[in-house]
C-alpha cells in the first residue's frame, strides 16, 4: 500500500437545499495518476474547490499527508503543496507567458513580498520559469502576451503556472477543455511527463484521456462516490456503464 | 522525464536567460533615455517661465497625487474614487500642526502627513479591500465624505468651511523660506519631493512585490491559487498609496499656506482619476502626461472659452474612452509599436 497524499473523510458541502458533495471518503495516493469522472453536475469541481480551500465544507475533513488542513485557507494550502488548474483559463492575460510563470515561481520561492530590488535581478526565478516553459515546448511563446496565444498553448501556460508551484498534489480540472482535438495530444503529453512523485488528480470528460492517463478512477454521481477502481474495473462495471459511460457515449454520438 | 525538478546545468541556464523574453524581464527596470525628459522639462520650465511657477508647483503636486493613485488603481487594480481622502488627510495634518503652532518644519511635517495618511489608508483598507468593484468604489467615496464632514464639524480646530489660512511654514533647512509672491522655493521643493517619491514608486513597481500587484490586477482569483496573500498585499499597496497621496496633500498645504475642505472633495478625487485615465494608468509616466495635459487644457482653454472649457476636456475624454483605452501614453505606445512593425517589415 502506497502512502496517502491527500485524503477526505465524510466531506460534504451543501448549497442551501442542494447537496453538491455528499459524504465523500476519498484517498489520493502519493504519486497517483487518478481520474475523477462523472456526469455534469456530479459535484466534481465543487469537490476540487473543497480540496483547495476555495470553498469550506459543511461537514467532514481534508487531510494532507495525514495532517488536518480543513481550516486552512487557500493560500496556505498552496504553500503546503496543493496546486490546481482551472476548467476555464485563469491567466494573467495582459502579461507575457514568461511573466505568467514568473509570478507563480516568485510566489513559491518567497520572492514576491520583496519591495526594494528589481524583479529582474531574480535570475533564479526567470531562469526556472523559462526552463519550465521550454519543457512544455512553450519557449517560442515566452515573450508573447498570453491573450494572443492560441487556446491550446494558453492551456499549457495554465498548466505551467501550477507546475511552477512544485506541488505534491496537482489537481487538473479538465485540462484539455476547449482545446481543438488536433491539439489535445500536446496537453496530454505534458501531463504524462509530469514528475512521478506528484500526485495528480484529473477531472476529465474524454474517456480516451482518462483510460490513457489514469491508473485509478473514481466515479462521482449526485455528489457522492459511485464507484472506484482501476480503469479496467470501471469500464467493466455495468452500473457505471449505465449511468455514465453510456451517457457519455450517447453525448459523444449526438455531439 | 522530470519537468520541473530537473537540475539546471550552467550553460543551458545562461542560454535561457539570453532568451528575448527573459532579457526583457531582466532589463525592464533599466532607466531609458527618455525617462530624463520630464525632469529636464521641469527644470527647463523653472528657467523659462518664472512667472508661472505657482502653476508649475500645482502641476508637480498633481503629478505626485496622480502617481499615488496609479500605484493603487493602475498597478493593483484597486478601483477608488475617494483618493482625495488621503490627500486631504495629509493637507490637514500639515495644516493643523502649523496653524496651531505645534510643528512648522516642512520636511518632517511631510513625513508626519505621510504617516497619518498611511494610518487612515491602512485602517480603511482593512475593511474596504474585502470588497470589490462598485461596492469598493462606493466605500472609498464614503470614507472620503466622512473625513470631509469630520473636518467640517471640527471647525474649532480646522476652521470648518473657511479652512486654515496663512499657515506659518518654517524655511526649508532653516534657510529657504516660502515666498507667496515668488514660487521659486516652492517649485524646487515640490520637484525634489516628487523626484524622491517617484524613485520610490518606480522601485516598488519593478520589484517582485510590484509584479505580484500586477498579477492581482490581471487575475485576482489566480493569485489566490498561486498562494499569494492577496488581501495583505492590497492593504500594503493601499497604505503606501495613501501615504504618497498624503505627501501630495501636505505639499499642497505648505506651498499654498492654507488648507480648506476642497482638499477632501469628491471633485478633487474625480479630477485625479480623470488625469490618470487621460495620461494612461499602470505605466508610471501616465501621471506626468495626464496632469500636464489636464492642467494645460484647463489653463489655456479656460482663457479662450472661460465658460465652456470643460467641453473640450469632455470631448478629449470621450475620444480616449472610445479609441484609446490607455490614455495618451497608450496611444503613443500603440503608434510606436506600429512604427516598429512597419520598420521590421520594410
Amino acid at each position: 500500500m502506497t502512502a496517502i497524499s491527500l485524503e477526505t473523510e465524510g466531506l460534504s458541502r451543501h448549497f442551501g437545499a442542494l447537496t453538491a458533495v455528499n459524504r465523500v471518503d476519498f484517498k489520493l495516493a502519493a504519486g497517483a495518476r487518478h481520474a475523477l469522472i462523472g456526469p455534469n453536475g456530479a459535484g466534481k469541481t465543487t469537490f476540487i474547490n473543497l480540496l483547495t480551500g476555495v470553498l469550506m465544507p459543511t461537514r467532514g475533513r481534508v487531510l494532507l499527508a495525514g495532517r488536518d488542513i480543513t481550516a486552512r485557507a487557500q493560500a496556505e494550502r498552496v504553500k503546503l503543496g496543493i496546486a490546481r488548474t482551472f476548467q476555464i483559463n485563469r491567466l494573467f492575460r495582459g502579461l507575457s507567458a514568461l511573466e505568467n510563470v514568473c509570478i507563480s515561481v516568485a510566489e513559491r520561492v518567497g520572492a514576491a513580498p520583496s519591495m526594494f530590488y528589481p524583479a529582474g535581478r531574480r535570475a533564479d526565478v526567470i531562469e526556472e520559469s523559462m526552463h519550465l516553459l521550454e519543457t512544455l515546448k512553450l519557449g517560442d511563446a515566452a515573450r508573447h502576451r498570453v491573450s494572443e496565444l492560441p487556446y491550446g498553448r494558453q492551456r499549457l501556460v495554465e498548466l505551467a503556472i501550477a507546475i511552477g508551484l512544485r506541488p505534491q498534489v496537482l489537481l487538473l480540472d479538465e485540462p484539455a477543455a476547449g482545446v481543438p482535438s488536433a491539439e489535445t495530444h500536446i496537453i496530454l503529453d505534458a501531463i504524462e511527463r509530469l514528475p512521478e512523485q506528484i500526485a495528480v488528480l484529473i477531472i476529465e470528460h474524454d474517456m480516451d484521456v482518462v483510460f490513457r492517463f489514469a491508473r485509478r478512477v473514481t466515479v462521482m454521481v449526485g455528489g457522492a462516490v459511485f464507484a472506484e477502481g482501476t480503469p479496467r474495473e470501471i469500464e467493466a462495471n455495468p452500473q457505471v456503464r449505465s449511468v455514465y459511460l453510456g451517457q457519455a457515449a450517447e453525448l459523444a454520438a449526438h455531439g | 522525464m522530470n519537468v520541473a525538478l530537473a537540475p539546471a546545468d550552467e550553460p543551458a541556464a545562461a542560454a535561457r536567460l539570453a532568451h528575448p523574453a527573459a532579457r526583457a524581464l531582466i532589463r525592464r527596470h533599466y532607466f531609458r533615455w527618455w525617462e530624463a525628459l520630464p525632469w529636464a522639462a521641469a527644470i527647463g520650465f523653472y528657467f523659462a517661465f518664472p512667472a508661472y511657477l505657482a502653476f508649475g508647483t500645482e502641476l508637480l503636486i498633481t503629478v505626485l497625487f496622480a502617481l499615488s493613485l496609479d500605484l493603487a488603481l493602475g498597478y493593483a487594480g484597486i478601483i477608488t474614487l475617494g483618493h482625495a481622502a488621503f490627500f486631504g488627510t495629509g493637507a490637514y495634518a500639515v495644516g493643523l500642526l502649523a496653524f496651531h503652532g505645534v510643528w512648522t518644519e516642512p520636511i518632517t511635517s511631510l513625513v508626519l502627513a505621510a504617516m497619518v495618511a498611511a494610518a487612515i489608508g491602512f485602517a480603511s483598507g482593512l475593511v474596504l479591500l474585502r470588497t470589490r468593484g462598485l461596492t469598493l468604489l462606493m466605500l472609498t467615496i464614503c470614507t472620503m465624505a466622512l473625513l470631509q464632514e469630520a473636518a467640517n464639524m471640527a471647525h474649532d480646530y480646522t476652521g470648518g468651511f473657511d479652512g486654515l489660512p496663512n499657515l506659518p511654514i518654517a524655511p526649508i533647512f532653516g534657510a529657504f523660506a516660502f515666498n507667496p509672491l515668488y514660487d521659486n522655493t516652492q517649485y524646487l521643493y515640490a520637484l525634489a519631493v516628487l523626484l524622491i517619491s517617484f524613485l520610490f514608486v518606480r522601485t516598488l513597481v519593478y520589484s517582485p512585490f510590484g509584479q505580484s500587484l500586477t498579477g492581482i490586477r490581471e487575475n485576482l482569483l489566480r493569485m489566490h491559487a498561486v498562494g499569494a496573500p492577496v488581501r495583505r498585499r492590497l492593504v500594503i499597496c493601499y497604505t503606501i498609496s495613501a501615504a504618497l497621496a498624503g505627501v501630495a496633500g501636505g505639499l499642497w498645504a505648505q506651498t499654498n499656506a492654507y488648507v480648506n475642505l476642497s482638499a477632501l472633495d469628491l471633485d478633487r478625487a474625480a479630477t485625479v482619476l480623470i488625469i490618470l485615465i487621460l495620461g494612461g494608468y499602470g505605466r508610471l509616466y501616465g501621471a506626468f502626461v495626464g496632469a500636464a495635459a489636464y492642467l494645460a487644457l484647463e489653463h489655456f482653454l479656460a482663457r479662450v472659452y472661460p465658460t465652456a472649457w470643460q467641453l473640450g476636456l469632455g470631448l478629449l475624454l470621450v475620444a480616449i474612452a472610445l479609441f484609446a483605452h490607455n490614455g495618451i501614453l497608450g496611444i503613443g505606445a500603440m503608434l510606436w509599436r506600429r512604427y516598429g512593425r512597419r520598420r521590421a517589415a520594410a
